[in-house]
């Protein structure tokens, strides 16, 4: 039961070959398995679960069984969630429940999915690793052929260790700047940062507003296809939420990519790159153009600015998202001796060493006299970006990239200096900078036996490419390969 | 423009430039549904985005952009099809997001003018530099507890507009015509009730000093002064202030002051060092806002008379002096009661009227046009009353006193009271009689010419009449009876 995909087991609550509450209970058990082990869930919300399934099945009785009615999901614990406790991966939200539902969390409870409890993260979904957490590192349910401990990912890590490790179906993340994609190739999943726009943001603790996008992370493209139809539409509460008609995306995932033309950006050839993910992208490339597709060399020029225009914009957006936490109205206080100390002390207290970094940086490049030199620069960039992606998609329909530059690492790797570690976005950055559609799929393991990622990006609002190109890869791949931490596995 | 401020060395203008923020008349606030009345109990029209909660998002008002825009188009000025928000950035307990939307490089209205009169009829035209959109923080307040500070967040996200003008003006005189005007304004668009007791309007006051033909010198600038009298009292003590500094050789420093109106005295609230880094950037939650030119087209159709029009109109319309329709009109409701009165009527004789012995009463009695306890009809209908000779102008004045206490109408009043002219010549004529035969000295004199007595006889023949004789059929009938005078 536990290694069906979420289409597989419609079919089968639909078939009544078990109920909601079944599929849900053996959720919950996976999760009390191997959830002190690997950390992928804050808070488990086993009773309200069990609650939601059991209306599942009686909705399913009475004849009404929306589009994801029984599914048990993670909701990554960045997604406000009414009367369950948000701490977006901080000390400085420990004590925070909110008292209204995100917007996404909300559609999904509406098409009946069940929330199995709110995934770990890194805090404030600022990392790329799930080592930033308050709550802990997240391990990553595959193990490297040394037995070293892996990172999931980040910061959407709890999120992709759970789906991947067999506790939830599929969960929802967030991608500023590789959420999503980076830990679901680290852990041999498929995730889709839709269109900026795509998902409201109302509700989701903001990291950087202009990058922030929710997306479904799923072990098949086809689940992320089904999930994001439930979590997409406009919402009045959020402006930059656009108003565009939700296509059948499950529908586009079976449509093949005979005639699509199909970008290979050289820039993305960089410097160092393990020769696994050369020869990964190569088979990516073989697999579509045998699929039917035209293979076009096309050109992102400014490619190579994507890593320092993100790490300007976002820490600078963070740096006055993150003014509210202020241990005045709600969350953590740390009481002092004027407001001044007040809140020294409860940020200090608060938070953690890499959302002090990047308050210092967006602060930083925010200030009289650095404004011009960095933000204003960056968004110049950024508008470059996203007209290199705008004219290479007046050539090609999609565009085939590895997702990462490696595969997982181990916990305690690249944390001596803050820019190894940036570098892990190197891929995914320039998506959310020019706001478009891009998706990982698990395309093969490396020499290691880990899992390694591709990368299709669309045009705005054009999932239904990606998911058709997705799905071709994953036909073609045949990703079959299990974690070593996987409830399903032995059932 | 003669004001200036006497110096040791010599005289010293002023150069002043207004900032002012009018609270915008709407159901809800800029970015959330949440409402907006005044004097609520504390903390009950918040919602999640007012107070900043977590994964809280602003949604544009559209109300709130409709009535920027009928502003702008109030103030002449230029709208601008394309504007945006940015973040103001600071920290402090009543501002629950650390950031204040506002729009900085792009704001909704652009360069417009105001047209002031001044005492001595000149007008000047004042230019606005801009106007933009913001939201009100909330209300903190440190003398309700002994260790506390106490904050109230119903005014948190409330829109306001800051109007910003031309350092153009001259003088404190102009300065409070300009605020006068450009609250008539906002009156009239029911934009803002322009209330500064309330806080609905207040004004940021820019000054420097110079000595004639120079260009600007530093500024400071003056904040939060919140009454008419108060932005000219600290004007003129700002200025003296920097006159005093500049003729003793020092140099006046840009910063930020407040007014102590029981001191009459400025002083630094922090120095240009010590300003806060506000970090402006364009606000992510939020796209450009951008007008429809149609839209704009249709609330420029929808909008009042404004008061330059009125005032031109009253003059044209109804043959009034400057002085006279500038007085109707700084109130629309004074001008709509000038105008249902002076409907069918003689307007100069209303307009007398109504600056003369109408306004009186409303002093004394403290009322205001809006809740004057004489409708515009029976000030109407006591006019006619005049005009058809049932009661002359004497009496009239005694019955807009008895109006003004009870209520009554004209009409009932001279009814019951009897006071209704006398037009009967018998009566006249034995009235007459009765004041000759009682003043035979009186006559004797007259008689050997002195004419002015001509009044005495009239009046006492008034007054036997107890005020209510026709005046022209008295002065016919006695002129008959003791000749007319010589002269």
């Amino acid at each position: 039961m536990l290694n069906l995909s979420i289409a597989e087991a419609l079919d089968a609550l639909a078939a009544r070959k078990f109920s909601a509450v079944e599929l849900t209970d053996a959720h919950i058990a996976a999760v009390e398995a191997l959830n002190p082990r690997l950390n992928a869930f804050i808070t488990v919300t086993a009773d309200l679960a069990r609650e939601q399934a059991k209306a599942a099945d009686a909705a399913r009785h009475a004849g009404d069984a929306p589009a994801l009615s029984g599914i048990p999901i993670a909701m990554k614990d960045l997604f406000c969630t009414e009367g369950v406790r948000t701490t977006a991966g901080s000390k400085i939200l420990s004590p925070f429940v909110p008292p209204y539902e995100s917007t996404v969390s909300a559609k999904l409870k509406a098409a009946g999915a069940v929330m199995l409890g709110k995934a770990n993260l890194d805090e404030f979904a600022m990392g790329s690793s799930n080592i930033t957490s308050a709550y802990g590192v997240v391990e990553n349910p595959w193990q490297r052929e040394d037995g070293a401990k892996l990172v999931p990912g980040g910061s959407s890590g709890g999120s992709a260790a759970a789906v991947a490790a067999r506790m939830a179906m599929g969960a929802t993340g967030t991608d500023t700047g590789g959420s999503i994609r980076q830990p679901a190739s680290f852990t041999g999943i498929a995730g889709i940062k839709p269109t900026y726009g795509r998902c409201s943001r109302f509700g989701i603790v903001a990291f950087a507003s202009s990058l922030d996008q929710a997306g479904p992370m799923a072990r098949t493209v086809e689940d992320c296809a089904i999930l994001l139809g439930a979590m997409s539409g406009f919402d009045a509460r959020d402006s930059t939420s656009a108003d565009q008609p939700v296509p059948d995306f499950r529908a586009a995932c079976a449509h093949g990519v005979k005639g699509l033309r199909i970008g290979i950006p050289s820039e993305y050839r960089v410097d160092g790159m393990a020769p696994e993910i050369e020869k990964l992208w190569q088979a990516g490339i073989d697999w579509l153009k045998r699929a039917g597709a035209e293979i076009v060399d096309v050109s992102l020029p400014h490619t190579k600015y994507g890593l320092p225009v993100y790490y300007i914009v976002a820490p600078a957006e963070a740096s006055s998202n993150l003014a509210r936490y202020d241990g005045v109205r709600f969350g953590a206080r740390v009481e002092g001796e004027d407001l001044i100390d007040l809140y020294e002390r409860t940020r200090a207290a608060g938070f953690g060493a890499e959302v002090k970094r990047r308050i210092m940086i967006g602060t930083y490049v925010l200030s009289a006299g650095y404004y011009d030199a960095y933000y204003l620069r960056a968004q110049k960039v950024r508008a470059l970006m996203l007209r290199d992606f705008n004219e290479a998609f007046a050539k090609v329909d999609a565009i085939l990239t590895p997702t990462a530059p490696s595969a997982a690492f181990a916990i305690g790797e690249k944390m001596d200096d803050p820019v190894t570690m940036y570098l892990n976005d190197v891929f995914t950055v320039p998506s959310n900078l020019a706001g478009v559609p891009a998706m990982s799929v698990p395309a093969g393991l490396d020499a290691r036996g880990l899992p390694l990622g591709l990368q299709v990006i669309g045009r705005h609002f054009d999932e239904e490419t990606v998911f058709a190109v997705a799905g071709a890869l994953e036909r073609a791949a045949g990703f079959t390969a299990l974690p070593s931490v996987c409830a399903g596995a032995k059932s | 423009m003669s004001y200036t401020i006497e110096g040791a060395t010599g005289p010293w203008e002023l150069v002043i430039g207004l900032e002012v923020h009018a609270q915008v008349i709407s159901k809800s606030k800029l970015f959330s549904g949440a409402a907006t009345d005044f004097g609520s109990e504390p903390n009950t029209q918040v919602s999640f985005v007012d107070a900043g909660f977590p994964g809280m998002l602003p949604v544009i008002n559209r109300e709130c952009v409709a009535q920027a825009v009928r502003t702008g188009l109030g103030l002449n000025a230029r709208i601008n099809l394309v504007s945006r928000f940015d973040r103001k950035n600071y920290f402090y307990a009543d501002l629950p997001q650390g950031y204040q939307i506002s729009q900085y490089e792009h704001p909704i209205v652009g360069m417009g003018t105001i047209d002031i009169e001044l005492e001595s009829g000149e007008t000047r035209s004042i230019g606005i530099t801009r106007l933009h959109l913001e939201q009100d923080a909330g209300k903190s307040m440190h003398d309700q507890h002994a260790t506390k500070s106490l904050i109230d967040l119903n005014r948190s996200g409330v829109a306001l507009m800051e109007i910003v003008s031309e350092p153009d003006l001259r003088t404190p005189e102009e300065a409070g015509a300009y605020i006068r005007k450009l609250r008539t304004i906002l009156r009239y668009l029911g934009t803002c009730d322009g209330n500064m007791d309330e806080g609905s309007m207040r004004a940021d006051v820019n000054v420097s000093v110079r000595k004639a033909g120079e260009d600007f010198r530093t500024r400071c600038e003056i904040k939060n002064v919140n009454s008419i009298r108060f932005v000219m009292q600290a004007i003129e003590a700002e200025a003296r202030r920097q006159v005093d500094i500049w003729e003793s050789g020092g140099e006046v420093r840009q910063e930020t002051r407040l007014f102590d109106p029981a001191r009459g005295e400025t002083r630094s609230m922090r120095s240009k060092e010590d300003a806060h880094d506000y970090r402006y950037f364009p606000e992510p939650d939020l796209l450009p806002l951008v007008l429809d030119e149609a839209w704009i087209a249709t609330l420029k159709t929808q909008l009042p008379e404004l008061p330059d029009e009125k005032r031109a109109r009253l003059m044209h319309e109804f043959g009034l002096s400057a002085y006279e329709s500038a007085i109707f009109v700084m109130e629309q409701v004074t001008a709509d009661f000038f105008e249902t009165v002076a409907k069918g009527r003689d307007a100069k004789q209303v307009a007398n009227w109504m600056l003369g012995d109408f306004f009186a009463a409303l002093n004394r009695t403290g009322r205001s046009i809006e809740n004057s306890p004489v409708s515009a009809a029976d000030l109407g209908a006591l006019l006619d009353l005049i005009s058809d000779s049932t009661i002359n102008g004497k009496i009239a004045k005694e019955v807009l006193e008895i109006m003004v206490e009870t209520g009554e109408t004209p009409d009932a009043i001279v009814e019951a009271r009897g006071l209704r002219q006398v037009t009967d010549t018998g009566a006249i004529d034995a009235a007459i009689d009765r004041v000759v035969a009682a003043n035979p000295d009186k006559l004797a004199e007259y008689k050997s010419g002195k004419d002015k007595l001509f009044g005495f006889f009239v009046g006492q023949v008034m007054k036997a009449m107890a005020g209510k004789g026709n005046p022209a059929l008295v002065n016919e009938a006695l002129k008959a009876k003791i000749g007319a005078p010589a002269g």
